[in-house]
């Protein structure tokens, strides 16, 4: 049985990543999962200098979902590349640098960094919906997007995924237009974003008023983007958005995605991960399916 | 420490100890074995559309019996199908999660606020020293006897119904309580006196902080507290309040 995909040139030994900004570096959630059992860990965003991040309360649950707007705290590039790289390489998976910036020269200034360092593949993120300027205000415009990853390609060492909002009214031209600018790669779906009042309180349950939505709930909106995007573009697509078990995995792989990434699942389940490695591979035994590339984009 | 892995648990009683306050044993040896005073647990709804996992604080440990005790409030969906559950049925918890406190001092004060007043109770157990107990309610009260036998209990309500009316700094300096020691959970308008306080008095104190949460174990960064210098881990001014806390001492933090 064949579990492997290949984006970008880059062999993963299963189609399992994370999604940025639900695993930290990986650190917590490896007392939990052997790291080494996962196709990649895609880290939280990365930006040039440390992010202190949104206000508090951060978190809102809501009906099958969460909203978060942590406002990509994180420690800065420095850190990350002197501490969270060198904890990663310990094991045998590749690894995925999510990349955020509020300008195109702090994108370029962190892929520049990234550049010499140990890291399989950069996920440039474009569409935050947390943070004031940058994030999302460069994943609504087409030209935008094109012209960012046309500058970040030009710098960068590694592939590059372009990370997608679901924000938008046409998926598939956001996706044509980062496929034009020259990605490696998509991901999506980031957050799609949300709100939610305190009626007794009269108030925002967030500080930062909206967020982003996440879980269970979202998955049909991410699914039907996905495949909306695998028909815009020849580029490999990493699919998320919901998923918390390998049936939610194979929705999105015979959607087109050849990768899947659990995020808001590991919040709940911090297992999630290998459960939805282990029932790829008890779905493809139970069907006979020994590869599964077979299952890359199967429904038409 | 072994790690907290997500666990299914028993309930062997569930009972109302007040209006929306509940009292749960559940046993649980794994946790039970590892558990510190001022740690709390994860509870997991059955009901799926409530994603997240409920941070509720540990009451009790009792070690011999393999048993956690929570004391917990209805606030929401999530803890109103808590309460609704019987004895004998299960639980999913995860813990224990976060450091709990640090037992030290020759005389405590220690102080809970609401639905802080749970955890000071097996603190009190655990600590040896002298100790003054300072209970603040909005109205109703609950676990107050429960302390008598491990100090002085001192109470203040807002409606002045039982003991000092107002806060719990006025039922301390209206009892001129003195101490080397604070230990101190509540809404965090109370931490917040009681951080002026122990500043002003130069006692020092540690205060565990509530935020909403939902990894519970330092990944999702959404649990956040502010402090005077850069945390090592986030190379900002946050720490985590599910991993690095919920127990900070008074000055590490900013309320």
């Amino acid at each position: 049985m064949n579990t492997s995909v290949t984006l970008a040139g880059i062999t993963f030994k299963n189609p399992v990543t994370t999604a940025s900004g639900t695993f930290g570096s990986g650190m917590e959630y490896g007392e939990y999962v052997d790291l080494s059992r996962l196709g990649a860990v895609t880290t939280k965003g990365v930006s040039n200098v440390p992010w202190p991040g949104n206000p508090t309360p951060r978190i809102a649950e809501t009906y099958g979902g969460m909203l978060n707007a942590i406002g990509l705290q994180n420690p800065g590039v420095d850190v990350f590349i002197n501490r969270d790289i060198p904890f990663l390489r310990k094991y045998d998976t590749k690894v995925i640098v999510n990349v955020v910036g509020k300008t195109t020269e702090e994108y370029c200034e962190v892929v520049e960094r990234l550049a010499c360092q140990d890291v399989d593949m950069l996920e440039i993120n474009i569409s935050c919906p947390n943070v004031k300027e940058g994030g999302i205000a460069f994943g609504q415009d087409p030209r935008c997007v094109f012209e960012i990853t046309s500058e970040l390609k030009k710098r960068a060492k590694q592939p590059i995924i372009m990370k997608l909002s679901p924000n938008v009214a046409d998926i598939g031209e956001m996706a044509r237009a980062a496929e034009a600018g020259g990605a490696d790669a998509l991901s999506l779906i980031n957050t799609l974003t949300g709100m939610k009042i305190d009626i007794h309180r009269r108030a925002f349950l967030l500080a930062n008023k909206t967020g982003g939505l996440s879980g269970p709930a979202v998955k049909p909106v991410a699914v039907r983007m996905v495949y909306q995007a695998a028909n815009a573009v020849k580029l490999p697509i990493i699919g998320m958005g919901g998923i918390a078990s390998a049936e939610d995995a194979l929705e999105f792989i015979m959607a087109g995605a050849s990768m899947v990434a659990v995020g808001t699942a590991n919040f709940i389940n911090p297992t999630a991960t290998l459960e939805v490695v282990e029932g790829i591979e008890a779905y493809m035994g139970q069907y006979g399916i020994e590869d599964i590339n077979d299952l890359i984009g199967c429904v038409k | 420490m072994s790690v907290a892995m997500k666990r299914k648990t028993v309930i062997t009683e569930n009972v109302e100890i007040a209006k929306d306050i509940y009292s749960m044993w559940l046993n649980a040896p794994d946790i039970s074995r590892e558990a510190r005073p001022g740690q709390f647990v994860s509870l997991y709804c059955r009901d799926r559309s409530k994603l997240l996992p409920r941070p509720i604080s540990i009451c009790e440990i009792n070690k011999e019996q393999g048993k956690i005790r929570l004391v917990y409030r209805i606030a929401g969906e999530g803890t109103r199908e808590f309460a609704g559950m019987d004895a004998a049925e299960d639980m999913e918890a995860m813990g224990p999660l976060g450091n709990g406190f640090t037992l030290e001092g020759k005389k405590a004060l220690l102080i809970g606020g609401g639905i802080g007043i749970p955890p000071m109770l097996e603190l009190a157990k655990q600590l040896s020293c002298e100790k003054q107990i300072v209970l603040g309610y909005r109205d109703i009260t609950f676990l107050e006897k429960e302390f008598e036998a491990y100090g002085k209990v001192y109470i203040s309500t807002e409606d002045g119904s039982r003991g000092t009316k107002g806060n719990v700094i006025d039922a301390i300096r209206e009892e001129s309580l003195d101490a080397d020691i604070i230990f101190a959970c509540g809404p965090t308008p109370m931490l917040r006196g009681v951080k002026a306080y122990a500043t002003e008095h130069k006692i020092k104190a540690q205060l565990s902080l509530e935020e909403r949460m939902a990894c519970g174990i330092g990944a999702c960064l959404g649990c956040i507290c502010k402090t005077k210098e850069v945390d090592h881990h986030s190379n900002v001014k946050n720490k985590r309040i599910c991993k690095d806390g919920p127990v900070f001492y008074a000055e590490e933090v900013e309320l």
